[in-house]
């Protein structure tokens, strides 16, 4: 028995409250995020991130307070992300009780925040988000690019260089979310999950797109991925993380039950 | 008052140890995050966490005498070495190029490499999440089942001289020593602050340890 692949759900909160959006637009409600962490800690998930997807700067307090909470009361690893940009960002939301933060824009407009922020709290904390989308080329070539603001702004990079830069960089992890697929439950996009997971040594936590149990279980074995992470099969009570754990082990992942 | 010192010695994050701790503690016990040597020595039992490279955490044990203040309280009191406060109980890291430690259990500390297989397959590196771990007899795995799983997360990994110190295993393409003992020593690589319920009860055997 080796290492076991993680399932992580994902807290999208807006103003204290957990959301979730269709394709960042549409926004359901989920509930008080430190219920719902706590639920899902009780419930065996392996991992909790939170996504601050405010992240405006007069929401930070209360954002803080939130993981605050939530580190007080949850025993298993905590990523933030959202609005992190600077330092001070990282050591304030470590200091609130997180284990990692997600960087994601800030690392595309200054990739050597990458190196300094991995440099002053260890490689292990930072966590680099790449938002993807397939983009055609003439070729017929499969090509990823980053986008940032939620998916709107193209950066002209390829994700899968970029993936390799932010690894060189210091980066302890990669969050990959497929753009196009996100929140409209077709399933992760498992060629870029697979070509980035096989690109880089660092763990690949796919997102983006998982509908259903089967998406999970491809993520892992098409996509080669390391961790699935979703939000809306568990916020809705569409499935439960035992039951996501066992119908994966059922397919030959290795999974801690 | 018993209190139990999670020594700070300004590397990264104590909250989740200590909130952990405070969790599991017997009433009556308190958790105090602490660089005071004087605070440290008084307290029942101590807590050396670390996280983030090596040298800059020996820097700042050396800096702050924490080293030598180990050495002392381990003598007396049970101590709990987690991660990289496991690491830098060791004799060397090769990490940074190479950086001596405290030395207060033989063995080093070694890269895993970026050629790292287990059954042909190509592992990643930092080893990051729950493996499992192969105990050895000891109280601190007390109401933890065998073979129970840890949340791991380093690129570094112990290798323990005397076998008979060794405490719990763990496989991830070499086998790395998880847990690490020696009179009133316990040192884990895992993360049992974040490591749920056999964390917390690691955690919880530690505070009523009596070496």
């Amino acid at each position: 028995m080796g290492l076991a692949k993680r399932i992580i759900p994902c807290l999208d909160v807006d103003n204290g409250r957990v959301v979730k959006g269709v394709q960042f637009v549409d926004i359901r409600d989920a509930g008080d995020p430190v219920e719902v962490a706590r639920r899902y800690d009780e419930q065996g998930a392996d991992e909790i991130t939170f996504l601050d997807i405010t992240a405006s700067s007069d929401n930070r307090e209360t954002t803080v307070h939130t993981v605050e909470a939530i580190a007080s009361e949850v025993f298993i690893p905590l990523t933030v992300g959202g609005g992190i940009r600077t330092v001070e960002d990282i050591r304030t939301m470590l200091n609130a009780g997180a284990d990692k933060v997600s960087i994601n824009t800030a690392a595309v407009f200054n990739p050597e925040f990458v190196r300094e922020a991995a440099e002053r709290f260890g490689s292990q904390c930072i966590v680099v988000a790449i938002d993807a989308k397939k983009v055609s080329k003439p070729d017929g070539d499969d090509r990823w690019e980053i986008f940032t603001h939620g998916g709107r702004k193209p950066t002209g990079l390829d994700a899968v260089e970029w993936a390799q830069k932010m690894e060189e960089l210091g980066a302890g992890e990669i969050l990959l979310t497929s753009m196009d697929q996100d929140g409209v439950k077709n399933g992760y996009d498992l060629g870029v999950t697979r070509a980035i997971s096989e690109a880089v040594i660092i763990p690949v936590i796919a997102s983006g797109g998982a509908g259903n149990l089967d998406h999970l279980v491809d993520g892992i074995v098409e996509g080669k991925a390391d961790a699935v992470l979703a939000a809306s099969i568990f916020h809705f009570g569409q499935h439960s993380i035992p039951e996501a754990k066992q119908y994966m082990a059922d397919r030959g992942v290795e999974m801690r039950l | 008052m018993h209190t139990v010192a999670v020594i700070d010695y300004g590397m990264g994050n104590l909250h989740s140890a200590a909130k952990a701790l405070e969790h599991v503690a017997p009433d009556g016990m308190k958790v105090l995050v602490t660089s005071d040597a004087d605070v440290i020595r008084k307290a029942d039992r101590v807590v050396l966490p670390g996280v983030g490279a090596i040298r800059d955490c020996m820097a700042e044990i050396r800096r702050l005498g924490v080293d030598d203040l180990v050495r002392e309280v381990v003598k007396t009191k049970p101590l709990l070495g987690i991660c990289v406060g496991m690491q830098v109980l060791l004799d060397h890291s090769e990490e940074n190029g190479g950086v001596d430690c405290i030395g207060l259990l033989p063995g080093n500390v070694r890269y895993f490499g970026r050629e790292l297989y287990e059954n042909d397959q190509h592992l990643k590196v930092p080893h990051m999440g729950w493996s499992q771990v192969t105990q050895s007899d000891h109280p601190l795995w007390n109401g933890i089942k065998d073979e129970s799983r840890f949340y791991f997360v380093h690129s570094y990994y112990a290798q323990c001289e005397e076998r008979e110190l060794v405490a719990g295993t763990c496989q991830y393409g070499v086998q790395l020593d998880a847990a690490l003992t020696k009179d009133n020593l316990f040192a884990v690589q895992f993360h049992p602050e974040k490591s749920a319920k056999a964390g917390l009860q690691l955690l919880s055997n530690f505070l009523r340890w009596n070496p």
